[in-house]
């Protein structure tokens, strides 16, 4: 049963990776071409969730939502970009951090006034309900192992994309010299809108598969997008690699931790006492991670900008 | 959006009561109207300012601010509310961790505080305070309403409550009257949305049931989550977890869940049908549990206010603890320790015919309950 058990967790914790990885691979292209700071990045990935759980209602059909959510997420990421981001990248960080903030109450406050503040309901597509059995006794959620396999696909699709195609490479181009593409004639405007509308469309995505399985309401993005910028900074910022490798890490430490730590403490303490340590232990027990990384590699695992 | 709010009845009442000659009444409200716990707080304050509206008393002010869940915030607020608009009364917050960072502070300042929902153990026992009054429950009492009804089939739990004043109490609530075995225990954090570790826990524990207690966002993830994991262990919890607020979001998966709370749509009073109808008028929705507290919240102060003059301290708190108004849940009065004594009922999630999920009273767990604490405050 244990071992069941362990398995389980092990993908629990693969899910929660993989999901942070969609998010933290659009966070880190940005920061790694463009140098942004995008604090608004949860905000697209409530979008996302928004975007899916109306068209979804409205349709009937999970996937068509799941459409509409990576277009609302890009077509909202490449109106941001156009209409306020452009205006930054000369800024200090300082700058953007402020004006990003400001984007993520505004759209914050836009979604509550259109939507409402109770959560919307959007359910699981009927082809990915239930579950399936796993070696060892165990079962598991397929809509979970489906998310697993959107990651993967996410991470192939974006490493054929930056290696193979032209797109790819200028972006690795901006990411090592943004005024020397400039100078070869490269519209780098457009190289960062559509970079900006990517990097949207990946949080958009997991926002949506993420709102079938929580709930969709407005904030959903914020606690994400913390975990998201762990994930870039062990994994290096600017570095798709590092974003998988950080997002893998944070995932499983996250969910073993919060699992183990209670019954290993329950081993020295009595029980009740084990389970609320235990607990806050987990809840910290990423950001131990990340400070010991960061001890032996200060620029994270895979640095870009090396 | 709130300070306009808060602005245009603070404008409105200083317009009426310039007319009217009875002494005005300042009420501060901080609840959550923003993040993940908004649709409960916009559900007390809605059914608070409706109450107020109905009575047609123009002396009553209203400071609404919204602590978006933020304890730090929400002490802020406070400060500004008592220093500042020098309110006569405070009410409003939904948490028990918030309730904790300001009632304390404002009640030594000699405000008094009616809580509408949080409940929190360290306020009802040596620290009650006579101006604290807890117009809701304690925060034990739902679960002490379960753990009670569950030793009729169970006999070997799974339970689990967020990491918060208001999840150990609970916790603590349910075992007190649950006679079982514990399969296990865990405390999630605050907020937490997803609960994948947990379900496979609960999976491994070979548990004949299992008993959570997650208000707002944080019961819909779970409810959802626990449906599609393959596992059917039979679930329960306090009417929080299956609240109005959340039903809709968590869909047929809470048909036929057992849940405890104090009030349901469908008890039998006038008070109660009028609310519900009234509520459902102004608003084009269902009202939740907390709709239900912050409009007894708020007829109680409407009854006391009737009774003695907010500025003599004494008599306004003798007039509140003689808590002589028309409660939704019917039988309604105040123990030493200024909560309530009041029955708990056993609720189904049922489906109407209209396909709407909601609540219907299948037993009574308790009649005229007292918390666990009472006999230790000195009230």
């Amino acid at each position: 049963m244990f071992t069941a058990l362990l398995i389980e967790q092990l993908l629990n914790g693969l899910q929660l990776g993989v999901m942070l990885f969609l998010m933290a691979a659009g966070l880190t292209l940005i920061f790694g071409v463009m140098g942004l700071i995008n604090l608004a990045h949860g905000s697209l990935y409530m979008i996302g969730a928004f975007a899916c759980a109306t068209v979804a209602a409205a349709t009937g059909s999970f996937w068509i939502g799941l459409i509409a959510s990576l277009a609302a997420a890009a077509g909202v990421g490449a109106i941001i970009e156009v209409a306020v981001i452009r205006r930054l990248y000369d800024r200090d960080h300082l700058d953007q951090v402020l004006a990003t903030f400001a984007l993520i109450l505004i759209l914050s406050e836009g979604a509550r006034w259109l939507f409402g503040s109770f959560p919307l309901y959007l359910d699981i597509p009927p082809m990915l309900q239930g579950a399936v059995p796993l070696p060892g006794g165990g079962q598991y959620q397929l809509y979970r192992l489906a998310i697993i396999g959107v990651g993967i696909a996410v991470a192939i699709g974006l490493y054929l994309l930056i290696a193979r195609t032209r797109l790819g490479m200028r972006i690795r181009a901006g990411e090592s010299d943004r005024e020397m593409i400039g100078a070869l004639g490269v519209d780098i405007g457009t190289l960062y809108t559509v970079v900006f509308a990517l990097g949207a469309a990946l949080a958009g995505l997991a926002g949506a598969l993420v709102g079938a399985l929580q709930s969709v309401q407005v904030g959903m993005g914020e606690p994400v997008l913390i975990l998201a910028f762990v994930v870039i900074v062990i994994g290096g910022i600017g570095s798709i690699k590092g974003a998988l490798v950080g997002a893998v890490i944070v995932g499983v430490v996250d969910t073993m931790g919060r699992f183990l730590l209670p019954s290993v403490l329950a081993l020295t303490m009595p029980a009740s006492q084990a389970t609320t340590i235990g607990a806050a232990l987990a809840s910290m027990l990423i950001y131990v991670v990340m400070a010991l990384i960061l001890a032996f590699r200060p620029s994270g695992l895979f640095s870009a900008q090396s | 959006m709130n300070r306009i709010l808060a602005a245009s009845l603070l404008g409105l009442s200083l317009a009426t009561s310039s007319l009217a000659h009875a002494e005005p009444v300042k009420i501060g409200v901080i609840t959550t109207l923003s993040g993940g716990g908004a649709g409960l707080g916009i559900d007390m304050r809605d059914a608070f300012t409706l109450a107020i509206k109905q009575s047609g008393n123009k002396d009553v002010e209203l400071v609404i601010e919204d602590d978006a869940q933020k304890p730090e915030l929400a002490v802020q607020i406070a400060e500004k509310m008592i220093q500042g608009d020098k309110v006569d009364l405070m009410t409003g917050i939904i948490w028990s961790n918030l309730a904790m960072a300001v009632v304390p502070n404002a009640v030594a300042q000699d405000v008094i505080y009616l809580s509408p929902n949080a409940g929190p153990s360290a306020l009802a026992g040596a620290n009650c305070n006579p101006n604290y009054f807890n117009v809701a429950y304690q925060n034990d009492n739902f679960h002490e309403a379960m753990g009670q009804y569950a030793n009729k089939d169970y006999k070997n739990a799974f339970i689990l409550a967020p990491n918060y004043p208001a999840g150990k109490d609970a916790l603590t609530g349910f075992k007190r009257y649950y006679k079982g075995a514990l399969a296990g225990e865990i405390y999630t954090q605050v907020g937490q949305t997803d609960y994948a570790a947990e379900i496979a826990q609960i999976r491994a524990s070979g548990a004949d049931t299992v008993y959570f207690f997650l208000p707002g966002g944080m019961g819909i993830a779970f409810m959802k989550q626990y449906a599609q994991s393959g596992v059917n262990i039979p679930v329960m919890g306090p009417g929080f977890s299956f609240s109005q607020d959340v039903l809709p979001a968590i869909g047929d998966a809470a048909l036929g869940v057992k849940n405890s709370a104090t009030w349901s749509k469908d008890l039998d009073n006038e008070a109660n049908k009028k609310f519900v109808e009234a509520f459902k008028a102004e608003y084009k929705r269902l009202p939740s549990i907390y709709a239900a507290q912050s409009w007894d919240t708020a007829n109680l102060i409407l009854a006391a206010l009737s009774k003695a003059s907010v500025k003599d301290k004494d008599a306004f708190r003798a007039a509140l603890k003689a808590a002589d108004f028309k409660s939704v849940r019917g039988k309604f009065t105040f123990n030493n320790n200024n909560h309530p004594i009041q029955n708990i009922y056993v609720r189904e999630v049922v489906k109407e015919d209209d396909g709407v999920l909601t609540n219907k009273i299948i037993a009574t767990a308790f009649e005229d309950h007292k918390d666990a604490y009472a006999d230790k405050c000195s009230m």
